[in-house]
């Protein structure tokens, strides 16, 4: 083996890529078993519990965190706040990919995947909040899709067919938010139909709204989490654009996310009082939903307010953190722990390590996508041949 | 307070009268933290006067 094949063998024997490799490959053998031995063989799933962790993480929280997208180019572009430009295409990229992980992963939880486009072609089922969610999510993928597309068309060299893309960027947004709008609430929606499973604490007429805004929370702490990573492990694929508006995209989101943060709290106090719910907080539910609602909604909205005016840029990024984990919290307190409260232990759901180990699998197939995409595509920077040019 | 409504009327006005009281003071909490958000911001009309 020459000396250069050895350097590069070895430069791909990261602890990242082996760690990366060996969930690969746990994955791919759960993957053959699920579609050969059926959702019986690799989760814990029943008639109780029909909907897992798949659909709590990897739809629920997957299209929340995926916000980011619509979020940022509706600053950008509807709103006009140009300074947030380079921050549109990697959030576009995490809603993409986000969105087509989301799909990815339902695959994996529906009974019988060839089916998802059954209620477009077979049975029309418009009465249904699911035709809603499924239609908004298949639209809003192909619309993130045709947005992301300019950076590989650029990449490849397509200038007539990119050049096409980015004259329609004003439609794709405008049609982005509005499906967003649409879906976002829609999956909370869904939960309207069970008062009786989930705890009252968590059920509320308002659960459309309470998804759709605390999306929007999610899409504005995504896209600082983001780039403090890409800041990080990525700062070499930046160009001076990028580097230059960073902080002040870190601080307007902060801003607005702080603002974002103080209504919801506002909205979910105002649910508590509309059901008449207060007795249930000195109850041990009480106490964890009030861990979800002042650990990681109050104190979240309080550390970015203090990240505003003090300019502090580290408060501002670790605090983006703890929100993405409060949406991560809320989503799965709905979809499992709240859910099916009053049932005894013993029918209770907790997933199966096949069930986490197909989450994590995803999840690392969708930051791998994200590292050869940025490695190779103009996400961080402008492409030399088109500076300035949208 | 479960057992305390023996009428949806006496529901609808409790919980009706509660969160009007709440929306009163979310008016003014949400006013104090826009205040206490932006108070330290650079004023963007005073630096245009100067120019």
């Amino acid at each position: 083996m020459s000396a250069s094949r050895t350097a590069v063998s070895r430069s791909l024997l990261t602890p990242f890529n082996i760690v990366a490799g060996l969930i690969l490959a746990v994955g791919l053998v759960i993957t053959v078993m699920r579609f050969t031995g059926g959702l019986g063989a690799v989760t814990n799933l029943s008639d109780y519990n029909p909907w897992g962790l798949w659909i709590g993480f990897d739809l629920l929280v997957g299209v929340a965190l995926a916000a980011g997208g619509y979020v940022t180019s509706a600053a950008c572009y509807i709103f006009g706040l140009k300074r947030f430009h380079s921050a549109v295409r990697p959030a576009i990229l995490t809603g993409f990919l986000g969105y087509a992980l989301v799909v990815f992963a339902l695959h994996y939880d529906v009974g019988r995947p060839w089916r998802l486009p059954y209620p477009f072609i077979v049975q029309p089922g418009t009465t249904s909040l699911l035709f809603e969610v499924g239609a908004c999510v298949a639209l809003y993928l192909t619309v993130l899709f045709i947005e992301y597309s300019s950076a590989p068309l650029e990449w490849l060299g397509f200038r007539k067919a990119r050049n096409l893309v980015v004259r329609l960027t004003m439609v794709l947004t405008i049609l982005g938010v509005v499906l967003s709008t649409l879906h976002q609430s829609s999956l909370g929606a869904l939960y309207l139909i069970a008062p009786s499973k989930l705890h009252p604490l968590w059920y509320s007429s308002y659960l459309p709204i309470y998804f759709f805004v605390s999306s929007i929370i999610a899409g504005l702490s995504m896209v600082i989490f983001e780039s403090s990573l890409a800041h990080r492990y990525f700062h070499d694929k930046m160009d001076e654009t990028h580097r230059r508006e960073t902080d002040g995209v870190a601080l307007g989101f902060g801003k607005a996310a702080s603002l974002v943060l103080f209504g919801y709290l506002l909205i979910k106090v105002i649910g508590l009082a509309v059901d008449n719910n207060w007795h249930y907080l000195t109850t041990g539910w009480g106490a964890w939903y009030l861990v979800e609602v002042l650990g990681f909604v109050a104190l979240p909205c309080y550390l970015y307010a203090v990240g505003v005016r003090e300019k502090n840029l580290t408060i501002i990024r670790r605090t983006s953190g703890l929100a993405v984990l409060g949406i991560v919290l809320n989503r799965l307190n709905i979809s499992l722990v709240a859910f099916n409260y009053h049932l005894p232990s013993s029918e209770r759901y907790f997933p199966h390590w096949m069930e986490i180990a197909i989450s994590v699998f995803v999840v690392t197939v969708g930051i791998l996508a994200y590292r050869f995409i940025v490695t190779h595509m103009p996400i961080l920077y402008e492409h030399p041949e088109y500076k300035d040019a949208h | 307070m479960e057992g305390g409504f023996f009428t949806l009327q006496d529901f609808m006005y409790f919980t009706k009268g509660v969160t009007y009281l709440i929306m009163v003071g979310a008016l003014i909490a949400v006013t104090a933290f826009w205040l206490y958000l932006t108070d330290r911001d650079e004023d963007v009309t005073a630096e245009h006067e100067e120019e």
